[in-house]
C-alpha cells in the first residue's frame, strides 16, 4: 500500500475524523446516538453510502463542470440513498427493519457531499473508495463512542439491542449495570452536546500531549546525534 | 474543439444537469420497479407474522389474509382481518394510525368479539430512535399494557398517558409518541364498537 493511501486512511480515522476534527455531520452524530447500537447502525449505513458516492463522483469527475458540480452531486447522493433504501427494503428486509430509520437521514449528512467536494472530485477511483471507507469508519467509531457514553451514563447499558442489529450471535455485547437508574439528561439532546464537547476537548488534549512527546523524542534524538 | 473547452460553454451546464436529473430519475424508476414486488411480498409476510403476533396462539383456525372485510372509516378504507373458530368470527384484526412525533404511527390491533384488546403491535413508525421507538415491542414491552383493556376498562377518561391523568406509562423524554398510540388504540376500539355487528357478521 502506498504512503498516500495510508495517509488517506489515517486522515479518515483520526486526523481529519468527520465528527471529531472536521465537525461535520453533527446532526446525525447527536440526534441518533442515544445508544451504541444506534450509533453503529447509522455509521455503517453511512459508510456504505459514502463509499458508493465517492466512487461515483470520482468516476464522473472529468465530465462534470465545476459550475454545476454541486447540484449534480446532490442529485447523485439523493438518488443513491433512495436506491439503497429501496434495495434494502426489498432484499435485506430484516436488516431494513432495524436500519430503515437511519437510511433516509443519510441524505442530509453533509459529510457525504463534503467528501465528494473535498476529495473524490480530485482523486482516482481507488483513493476515493479508500477515503470513503476510512471516513465512514471514522464516523462510525465516533458515533458508536458517543452512543456508548450516552447510553452508559443515561441508561446504564452498553450495546443494548445490539442483537437486533448484528444478529443473535452478538447478544454477548449487551451489558446492563444493575441498580442504576440512569441520568435521562444524557439520552436527551443536551447529553449529546456535553459528550461531544468532552470528546472534542479530550482529542485535543491527547493530540497535544502526543505532539509534545514527539517533540521531546525528536529533541533527544537530535541531542544524541549532535 | 476539444472536450475541456466545450465543458466551459454555457450550454454545457444545463445539458449536463438535465442529463443527470434524467439518469437519476431513470435509475430511481428502474429500482422502484425492480424492488416493488419484493417489497410488497416482504410486507405481506411481515403482515402475516404481525397478525400472528397480535393474536394469541391458536386463536384462529382460518387464514386471516383471505378473510377480509373493508369498512369505511372517515373516508378511508380499513381492511379488517377476521379470526374465526369453526367458522364463527371470534375476533378482528385491523390497522389504525395516528400522527406521532415524526410521522404517522401505524399499528395493528386485535380485538375479541366483546371488544377487548387481544394485542397491539407497531407496524411502521419514524419515532426518535432511543426515545419514541420504545413503542416497538422489540425495544420495550410497553405495548403489552393494552392487552385485556377495553373501552370500559379503564373508563374512557383514563384512556390517556399518566401525564394526562390516564393509566398508561409515558416514556422518559417522549410523551407525544405514547400519547398518539393510546389515542390510536382508543379510536380503534370505538371504531370496532360502532361496526361490531357488521364485523362479526351478525347483521
Amino acid at each position: 500500500m502506498s504512503d498516500n493511501l495510508r495517509r488517506v486512511i489515517k486522515d479518515g480515522l483520526w486526523d481529519h475524523n468527520v465528527v471529531l476534527s472536521q465537525m461535520l455531520a453533527l446532526c446525525p452524530a447527536m440526534a441518533v446516538t442515544t445508544s451504541g447500537s444506534n450509533g453503529l447502525g447509522m455509521g455503517l449505513a453511512t459508510t456504505a453510502v459514502l463509499v458508493a458516492a465517492n466512487v461515483l463522483v470520482s468516476m464522473i469527475r472529468h465530465t462534470v463542470s465545476s459550475q454545476v458540480r454541486i447540484p449534480v452531486f446532490v442529485v447523485l447522493i439523493a438518488t443513491l440513498v433512495s436506491v439503497v433504501d429501496m434495495a434494502m427494503n426489498a432484499w435485506l428486509h430484516d436488516l431494513y427493519k432495524v436500519l430503515g430509520l437511519f437510511i433516509a437521514l443519510i441524505v442530509v449528512n453533509c459529510a457525504i457531499l463534503g467528501r465528494a467536494e473535498a476529495f473524490a472530485v480530485k482523486s482516482g477511483v481507488l483513493a476515493a473508495a479508500v477515503d470513503g471507507l476510512a471516513m465512514g469508519l471514522g464516523f462510525t467509531g465516533a458515533l458508536t463512542l458517543i452512543g456508548l457514553i450516552r447510553e452508559l451514563l443515561g441508561a446504564g447499558t452498553l450495546f443494548a439491542q445490539a442483537s437486533n442489529l448484528l444478529g443473535p450471535a452478538f447478544a454477548f455485547l449487551e451489558v446492563k449495570i444493575p441498580n442504576y437508574g440512569g441520568a435521562l439528561l444524557m439520552i436527551l439532546p443536551p447529553g449529546a452536546f456535553a459528550v461531544l464537547g468532552f470528546l472534542l476537548a479530550g482529542k485535543r488534549l491527547l493530540e497535544r500531549s502526543l505532539q509534545a512527546r514527539a517533540g521531546r523524542v525528536a529533541g533527544a534524538a537530535a541531542g544524541v546525534t549532535a | 474543439m476539444n472536450f475541456s473547452s466545450c465543458r466551459e460553454k454555457v450550454a454545457y451546464q444545463p445539458i449536463l444537469l438535465g442529463t443527470f436529473a434524467l439518469l437519476a430519475s431513470g435509475a430511481l424508476a428502474w429500482v422502484s420497479q425492480a424492488t416493488g414486488d419484493a417489497i410488497i411480498a416482504a410486507e405481506a409476510s411481515d403482515l402475516r407474522s404481525s397478525l400472528s403476533d397480535v393474536l394469541p396462539q391458536g386463536f384462529a383456525d382460518n387464514d386471516l389474509l383471505g378473510d377480509t372485510l373493508t369498512i369505511d372509516r372517515d373516508g378511508q378504507a380499513v381492511t379488517i382481518y377476521r379470526a374465526r373458530q369453526h367458522g364463527k368470527v371470534k375476533g378482528a384484526v385491523f390497522k389504525v394510525a395516528e400522527r406521532g412525533y415524526a410521522a404517522d404511527i401505524q399499528l395493528l390491533m386485535a380485538l375479541d368479539a366483546d371488544g377487548t384488546t387481544l394485542g397491539v403491535r407497531v407496524l411502521k413508525h419514524a419515532e426518535t430512535p432511543g426515545l419514541g421507538d420504545k413503542i416497538d415491542v422489540a425495544k420495550s414491552p410497553w405495548i403489552e399494557d393494552f392487552v385485556g383493556k377495553s373501552l370500559g376498562k379503564p373508563p374512557p377518561e383514563q384512556w390517556a398517558v399518566k401525564k394526562d391523568g390516564g393509566v398508561f406509562d409515558q416514556f422518559a423524554g417522549a410523551t407525544i409518541t405514547p400519547r398518539a398510540v393510546v389515542k390510536a388504540v382508543k379510536g380503534g376500539l370505538a371504531f370496532f364498537g360502532a361496526h361490531r355487528e357488521e364485523i362479526l357478521g351478525e347483521k
